[in-house]
């Protein structure tokens, strides 16, 4: 069986990209996995739809703190409605992990808390 | 019957999960089952299903006798003076819930207190949460102290403060984090003082020291059979029997009534007036095998195999550098639950990398975040063991936490 932590995953874990919160920002979200204790709170400043700049602090888990990165890293740049757009799945293979794991509400986390942003 | 054999009986325990033998180290969340207990639930199903209590007919009749007896053997169990103290429900929840929802309904007034503790899994803080809420009543909370004692001297104030007006006292006897045991007579003696009443919630202690409901001196205790290597599904509600008999029946229904009519109810006797609708006939049967068959093993060799298990594993983990154990040192007394974490590791990673190997342990706060909260701790690692846990299985186990938290971060 190969590992659940690959390679990509320490590394996003270890050194968590956009990880900083926004001096200038106009969405944010906040959400907790409460079984586990794991906090996320994002940071975007939307300009004309796009999402020019986006943060995140928190802690939590290699796997939940991994994905947040990498999602940041998909969508900065991108269009905001991308967000709403993005399925469970997509969010599953840019991590490389089974859908069929125990540790979906880490891997959806970010994701969860992207969508659940509102307007500052 | 020797303790060695206990694994042979537990046919889950053939089972590899990721290319390696399972190691089974959540047994406080549940317990694994032996072949005895499995073939009570389809011998019952094959030769003696009939609803209980209600039929004239020998295949009824014969189904509530082995029911009775079920009782019984709990009852010896537990060293209840009475047959009738023995409450069959769901779970330890649905018992727990069920003295929240008919003593505290008819025995707790408008500012009347009720008393739990900081250590209680969350089943044994919302039922009284609840009803506190309903009955406008005051929720006191014993504090744990540093030495994760109850503060006793709180206990005493609000005693002193309260007096008769502090009704009931709930309370673990083995918290599902910490692992040690409370002192329920003490606890007892206290409570009794101003005519209150004690609740045990025995969750984690029923499976791991021989409980005497006598000896403890509880008005109430609560236990779910899933816990002591018998069906999920099945719990136990002991109450005194003076006690049993005053309360109004929480849920109503089937089979739990001497007579009624469109305007009014005469209650069945106890416990049948706490039974209502079809129980878990063949579960309870189980329930009833898996305490002989755990009973069959002695306690004492129960107790030392546990202690050594406990000894070795707090031993290799408090030799690892930055690791944080939630309870008491290994000098205390303790039974077989170790919570602990390691540095900044979160545990969902540890849980996950030991699950890679085969070793099956709990992560988060294990439905006691009151707990984890006053200790500032987060969410933590939770090891806990079972009748068939083997020192060759504890050692595995810490030769796996080493390499992750060597290795890994």
């Amino acid at each position: 069986m190969s590992s659940l932590y690959k390679k990509n995953i320490i590394d996003h874990y270890k050194n968590p990209r956009n990880f900083k919160s926004l001096k200038t920002y106009n969405k944010r979200g906040f959400l907790s996995n409460t079984t586990c204790g794991d906090e996320l709170e994002v940071f975007m400043y939307v300009k004309k739809s796009i999402i020019e700049d986006i943060g995140f602090q928190g802690s939590g888990c290699a796997i939940s703190i991994a994905s947040m990165s990498m999602l940041t890293e998909h969508i900065k740049g991108k269009n905001f409605n991308l967000i709403t757009n993005l399925s469970d799945l997509e969010i599953f293979e840019m991590i490389g992990i089974n859908k069929d794991t125990p540790r979906s509400s880490c891997v959806l986390l970010g994701l969860k808390t992207c969508k659940a942003v509102n307007d500052t | 019957m020797k303790i060695e054999s206990a694994r042979k009986d537990i046919p889950i325990l053939k089972r590899s999960f990721n290319d390696r033998p399972l190691i089974y180290f959540d047994n406080a969340a549940t317990t694994q089952k032996p072949t005895v207990v499995i073939d009570v639930l389809k011998d019952y199903y094959e030769n003696s299903n009939a609803n209980i209590n209600r039929g004239l007919y020998s295949l009824s009749h014969e189904s509530t006798k082995l029911w009775n007896n079920a009782r019984d053997r709990v009852a010896k169990f537990i060293n209840a003076q009475h047959a009738e103290e023995i409450v069959f429900t769901k779970s330890c929840t649905e018992s727990l819930n069920l003295v929240a929802n008919t003593f505290c309904r008819d025995f707790v007034q408008e500012g009347d207190v009720i008393v739990i503790t900081e250590m209680e899994h969350h089943s044994n803080i919302l039922p009284w949460q609840q009803i506190a809420k309903a009955k406008k009543a005051k929720l006191e909370w014993l504090p744990v102290l540093d030495n994760y004692e109850l503060d006793l001297n709180y206990l005493d104030y609000l005693l002193l403060k309260y007096k008769e007006r502090v009704r009931i006292l709930s309370v673990s006897h083995v918290s599902n984090v910490l692992g040690s045991i409370v002192d329920i007579p003490n606890l007892a003696k206290k409570i009794h003082s101003v005519g209150g009443v004690l609740c045990v919630d025995a969750a984690q202690s029923i499976a791991h020291i021989p409980i005497d409901v006598q000896n403890l001196d509880c008005d109430f205790l609560a236990f779910s059979g899933h816990k002591v290597y018998s069906p999920m599904g099945t719990g136990v509600l002991y109450g005194k029997k003076h006690l049993l008999e005053k309360l109004n029946p929480w849920l109503t229904g089937g089979d739990m009534v001497n007579s009624m009519d469109k305007n009014s109810v005469e209650w069945a006797s106890v416990p049948q007036k706490f039974e209502a609708g079809t129980q878990n006939v063949a579960g309870v049967l189980a329930l009833a095998e898996g305490v002989s068959w755990l009973e069959n093993f002695g306690w004492e060799s129960l107790c030392l195999n546990e202690e050594k298990l406990v000894k070795t594993c707090l031993a290799g983990l408090l030799s690892i550098c930055n690791i944080k154990i939630l309870g008491k040192d290994i000098d205390s007394k303790r039974l077989g639950i170790v919570s602990f974490k390691i540095g900044d590791i979160h545990p969902h990673d540890i849980a996950s990398l030991l699950d890679e190997k085969g070793i099956a342990v709990r992560a988060g706060y294990h439905c006691a975040e009151p707990l984890h909260k006053r200790f500032g701790f987060g969410p933590s690692l939770r090891v806990s063991f079972g009748v068939y846990n083997t020192q060759d299985e504890v050692k595995d186990f810490l030769n796996s936490i080493r390499s992750i938290s060597n290795r890994f971060f």
